[in-house]
């Protein structure tokens, strides 16, 4: 896999800068958080890829395999992810109370109405 | 083979993430989402990463999905259409900031080794001594467990506490009164007599595979994070099929509450544990009289602690988003 070279690095910066674009323009703040979402996988894929030996195994020990992939990357991310849906649920549940607050979760509306105030 | 599989699910991911761009239909777009952490899981799969796979799987592909659906169900689907000119230039700017920070990332990336070399940094410093000494000081197969609970021990410990941070967090932003329960029999899904058929069938082996996932996972793939997750799923399915009333008789919310303190508490007992029996915080060589036993001790006990604070936490708030979008459906 040679010519992969950092094909990987790359893709992750896509997917980022997409991520980070829709958090810039999106207005709506469920779609912000969705853009968050793949900004942080991104950083997972990043991480994973970054762990990875070519040839090399899943890190579970066993007989007569020498070569394993970095099992310390795996295990910054696998926390990251359950730690990501638990903060993405409080984002979630602040955007619930905008909601209720304002009655729109577009973000000039939510402007407006405060100029209003 | 491998390369191909590989080059594939990658420009799979990125179409996907372009679709999340371009499309206005907040429901569609949670849909991406879901397909964007499946595949993002198949990635993992393919970067020998099956512990992460398995998370992402049930997280991203799962319960993050049923969220956003739950969310969207009070705010309504559709993204506004920009009416206002002066809101023209925002896309322009933004596409020109985020391609210029791309092009500046992608001039960083010429630093760094080649994707899956041996010898980069990343492999050489203090990963070959997990590989190499955790048989031995650990005991266990899973490389993976014994960093999770043992090695790192702490930053786990750490994770979980903001875990169940963000489980308060959500209780106390959209708890809506528990007393008042309404009763709402909106369209049951278990109207539909094969899903009612298939999920009754599902239910208890998800529920299974949960206990496997937990219990195993110190000799394959799985762990508490992942048990708890895919446990709480089962949970979250029955409420879904049967309502969120029917669900509350199954599981007491007192008790999931209690729950997730308690995943907290026996974690930080068994480091306190270990330190009255004179070792460091969270040094499970002094459980027990034998060291390899302590470990096993130690990972088993604090692994259910993370999976039964995980479960509980993603029960509660599932439950709390549902009330509240009930209660509003009322209120409307």
């Amino acid at each position: 896999m040679e010519f992969l070279g950092l094909f990987n690095y790359w893709v992750v910066i896509v997917l980022m800068m997409i991520g980070f674009y829709i958090v810039i323009c999106s207005n709506n703040l469920i779609k912000k958080l969705i853009g968050l979402t793949i900004f942080q996988t991104s950083v997972f894929i990043m991480y994973i890829s970054m762990g990875k030996i070519t040839g090399g195994t899943a890190p579970v020990l066993a007989d007569g395999i020498t070569l394993y992939s970095n099992p310390l990357t795996h295990v910054l991310i696998l926390t990251a992810i359950v730690v990501g849906i638990a903060t993405t649920a409080l984002g979630l549940a602040i955007v619930v109370r905008i909601h209720e607050s304002y009655g729109t979760v577009e973000e000039d509306d939510i402007h407006a109405k405060d100029k209003q105030a | 083979m491998e390369s191909f599989v590989h080059v594939v699910i990658i420009l799979m991911l990125v179409t996907t993430a372009i679709a999340i761009v371009r499309v206005k239909d907040l429901f569609a777009v949670t849909m991406l989402a879901g397909i964007y952490g499946l595949l993002s899981a198949s990635f993992f799969v393919l970067m020998d990463a099956h512990d992460v796979a398995f998370t992402e799987a049930a997280v991203g592909a799962g319960i993050s999905t049923l969220l956003v659906l739950t969310t969207l169900s009070m705010t309504g689907r559709f993204e506004k259409a920009s009416v206002k000119p002066q809101a023209d230039y925002r896309p322009v700017l933004a596409l020109v900031l985020v391609t210029v920070t791309g092009a500046l990332l992608i001039y960083g990336t010429q630093d760094m080794p080649g994707f899956g070399t041996a010898d980069a940094p990343v492999q050489t410093h203090v990963v070959p001594r997990y590989l190499n000494d955790s048989a031995t000081e650990i005991g266990i197969p899973n490389v993976v467990a014994s960093i999770l609970a043992s090695y790192r021990g702490y930053d786990t410990f750490g994770e979980v506490v903001v875990i169940f941070t963000a489980g308060i967090g959500v209780l106390a932003m959209v708890m809506s009164n528990a007393t008042k329960m309404p009763v709402v029999q909106t369209a049951l899904m278990s109207d539909h007599v094969v899903l009612r058929i298939v999920s009754k069938m599902l239910i208890p082996l998800i529920m299974l595979f949960a206990l496997y996932v937990q219990f195993h996972g110190e000799y394959g793939p799985g762990g508490g994070f992942q048990a708890g997750v895919i446990f709480a799923s089962a949970f979250i399915l029955y409420a879904m099929l049967f309502g969120l009333t029917a669900a509350r008789n199954v599981v007491n919310h007192t008790l999931v509450q209690l729950l997730s303190a308690l995943g907290v508490l026996l974690y930080g007992s068994v480091g306190v544990v270990a330190m009255i029996n004179g070792g460091n915080f969270l040094d499970y060589n002094f459980l027990s009289d034998d060291p390899v036993a302590g470990q096993m001790l130690g990972i088993l006990l604090v692994e259910l602690g993370v999976g039964i604070t995980v479960a509980s936490v993603m029960i509660i708030i599932f439950f709390t988003f549902t009330a509240r979008s009930q209660k509003e459906g009322e209120a409307d």
